[in-house]
């Protein structure tokens, strides 16, 4: 810079009034994006709505869209709509609940992936990427091989699901407060969870019968068919407690993602954060695997599509992505059992046929090399 | 004299080998000081550790009489603030995000009106309008170096550590930066201390200078009190010239590595 400058020349003066234009604009700008964030915040929650009218005409019942809200909207107004008893069979207590199971099971996936990307500051993180998958699938194979003759429901496989990926991740989440918790520990120790938990499992399969081994196998490709209104309790209470506790750490979230040092000098205890943060997302994803067996692929790629539309604030990125994984996957669901209807083929595999190539096209899009970056 | 930011006895090991020993500063309000040392000194870990982020094994740090280690983290965010040398740069928060995220803990969940007016008026300080919305994962390191200290600015804190922050700058992002570190020091009062490898900028810019040797404090003083030939030997095994440079400011001319190589190539030719 020159030394002869003059701070009140002319042109001081004219590099001033256009310094305040250019920040104006930039502060109109910036309220222009937020703007914009919300009104897509309301769009994918107006589009779910409108796939739920949609998806539940799909099937042998003719029934329009409007019949579809009708419907629905009758078994609580019922003052104001009329229903049809064999609409309120098929919409209410056939199709109805696993719509909702598939939303619920999308969006909690989605929040997880989010949260765990997040506070292990790794882009591949997913609720998979810890075991917990892994873990409940052992579960279920121990069920399958030694446990449902003797109890011979249902249950057992949700109750041993649940039980295994939850200690998938206290073990993971306890090895990583002794060894002090940073990120890079939570995603080794959970590969390392993970191969055990498949081996074992293979082990199962090994010594397991043929029904056996078609029920774990099942399992493992996920599916909707387990949600039915009696099931639904439990869903209501853990999303209750846990999506609250995940959406009100979205601050200290933000601050994790720029590193440790930087969060504990801004006044996040980060170890903290992150060790409540993956017990609440945990507990979440086992209540969500334990019903729905393994749907991997919406955990990762929810919260990725969610940061290229509305970046990275996770005040917003935390619904955004529940809610991308709850369309995702009530869409793919729905081509799955329509696809090549009477077959349904499970929900899981249509998840990562769909979700694959879609997530690619974003990838390759971009301008960037990397789409997070 | 008037003490900000105290340091008594402050001890701390990653292993059992000791990384600082002993360390005790006593920096007035309104001073640049920089820290300099050879790698491995123990520079970043005392700044680390007089903000906790390293828990140190023993030692005490007090701003203005009060000390620091009893509060909880999030009131010690409301005392210092951390400009590190660079950041986990995975997602792509905006620049506007990133030094709203300095606001912590000041905010709740929300941030408010009046949050986001202070994050224009560093962005409006600093000039960095420009790049206000742009992913912080996309700029320059002088950029993020400047976006990093608005977000401490925002923090609205009386003392600034700050870490290597011209590290991987060429030389105009280098007086940008330390122009700007001077600044707030001289126009805002804030007790700034700097950790830093280019002892011309240490010379030129801060009043107090303190050398570190294997964790303990070699020299401390002014400049031209710690940047002597001497204390260069000592610390570190560099001969050096130590010049007059216009009226107050030592110039130091490394010359060559006592005890080294010469700077021969050691590898056997072919």
């Amino acid at each position: 810079m020159s030394s002869d400058y003059e701070p009140h020349s002319e042109a001081a003066l004219q590099h001033r009034e256009l310094r305040k234009e250019r920040l104006e604009a930039v502060r109109r700008e910036h309220k222009r994006l937020i703007g914009r964030k919300v009104t897509f915040l309301v769009l994918i929650i107006g589009l779910i709505v409108f796939a739920v009218g949609f998806i539940i005409t799909l099937g042998p019942l003719d029934i329009t869209i409007p019949q579809v809200y009708e419907t629905l909207l009758a078994r609580f107004l019922p003052d104001f709509f009329t229903m049809d008893e064999v609409f309120e069979q098929v919409v209410w207590n056939i199709r109805f609940p696993r719509i909702i199971g598939g939303i619920f099971a999308g969006f909690g996936l989605g929040i997880c992936g989010c949260v765990m990307q997040a506070v292990l500051k790794n882009p591949l993180a997913s609720p998979f990427t810890l075991g917990i998958s892994s873990g409940a699938h052992f579960g279920v194979a121990i069920a399958a091989v030694f446990g449902v003759a003797v109890i011979g429901g249902p249950y057992l496989l949700i109750a041993n699901a649940f039980a295994f990926a939850m200690l998938c991740s206290l073990f993971i989440v306890s090895l990583s407060v002794l060894k002090g918790a940073t990120s890079e520990t939570l995603i080794l120790a959970g590969i390392g969870i993970n191969y055990l938990f498949s081996s074992l499992s293979q082990l199962m399969a090994y010594f397991a019968s043929d029904e056996q081994l078609r029920l774990m196998t099942v399992w493992g490709m996920g599916d909707l068919s387990a949600f039915s209104w009696s099931k639904f309790g439990l869903f209501f209470v853990v999303f209750g407690v846990c999506v609250p506790i995940l959406w009100w750490k979205a601050q200290d979230l933000n601050l994790m993602t720029i590193g440790d040092d930087s969060a504990k000098s801004l006044g996040v205890e980060a170890n903290h954060v992150r060790i409540i943060t993956m017990m609440v997302a945990s507990v979440l994803v086992a209540t969500i695997v334990c019903f729905t067996g393994t749907i991997g692929f919406v955990g990762l790629v929810a919260p990725h599509v969610a940061r290229m539309l509305i970046g990275a604030d996770h005040r917003i990125l935390i619904p955004a992505s529940g809610i991308l994984g709850a369309f995702l996957l009530i869409g793919s669901d729905a081509v799955a059992m329509n696809i090549i209807s009477p077959t349904i083929i499970p929900t899981g595999i249509m998840t990562a046929l769909l979700g694959v190539p879609f997530f690619l096209y974003l990838i390759l899009k971009g301008k960037r090399k990397e789409f997070w970056q | 004299m008037n003490v900000k930011l105290l340091v008594q006895d402050l001890e701390f090991a990653y292993t059992s080998t000791p990384v600082l020993t002993g360390m005790c500063l006593k920096v007035p309000p309104g001073t640049l000081v920089s820290i300099v040392g050879p790698n491995g000194s123990g520079k970043s870990t005392l700044l680390k550790c007089i903000d906790r982020i390293l828990k140190p094994d023993q030692g005490m740090v007090a701003i203005d009489g009060r000390d620091l280690f009893q509060l909880k983290r999030i009131e010690l965010a409301k005392q210092i603030s951390y400009v590190p040398q660079s950041s986990t740069r995975i997602f792509p928060h905006s620049v506007f995000d990133v030094i709203l995220m300095g606001r912590r803990p000041h905010l709740g969940w929300a941030s408010s009106g009046e949050d986001e007016e202070r994050v224009w008026d560093v962005i409006d300080l600093l000039g960095i309008e420009d790049i206000a919305l742009a992913p912080f994962t996309e700029l320059s390191g002088g950029q993020q170096q400047k976006v990093l200290i608005a977000r401490a600015l925002v923090q609205e804190t009386d003392v600034m550590l700050l870490d290597e922050p011209t590290s991987n700058l060429d030389i105009w992002h280098q007086l940008d930066v330390m122009t700007v570190i001077a600044g707030l020091v001289a126009e805002r009062g804030i007790t700034a201390i700097m950790a830093v490898h280019d002892l011309n900028m240490a010379a030129r810019f801060s009043d107090q200078i303190i050398m570190m040797k294997s964790g303990i404090i070699h020299a401390a003083g002014n400049p031209w009190e710690v940047l002597t030939p001497r204390h260069i030997a000592d610390v570190y095994d560099v001969e050096a010239r130590v010049q007059r440079q216009g009226e107050e400011t030592p110039l130091v001319v490394p010359m060559r590595q006592i005890g080294g190589n010469g700077g021969r190539l050691t590898c056997q030719r072919m």
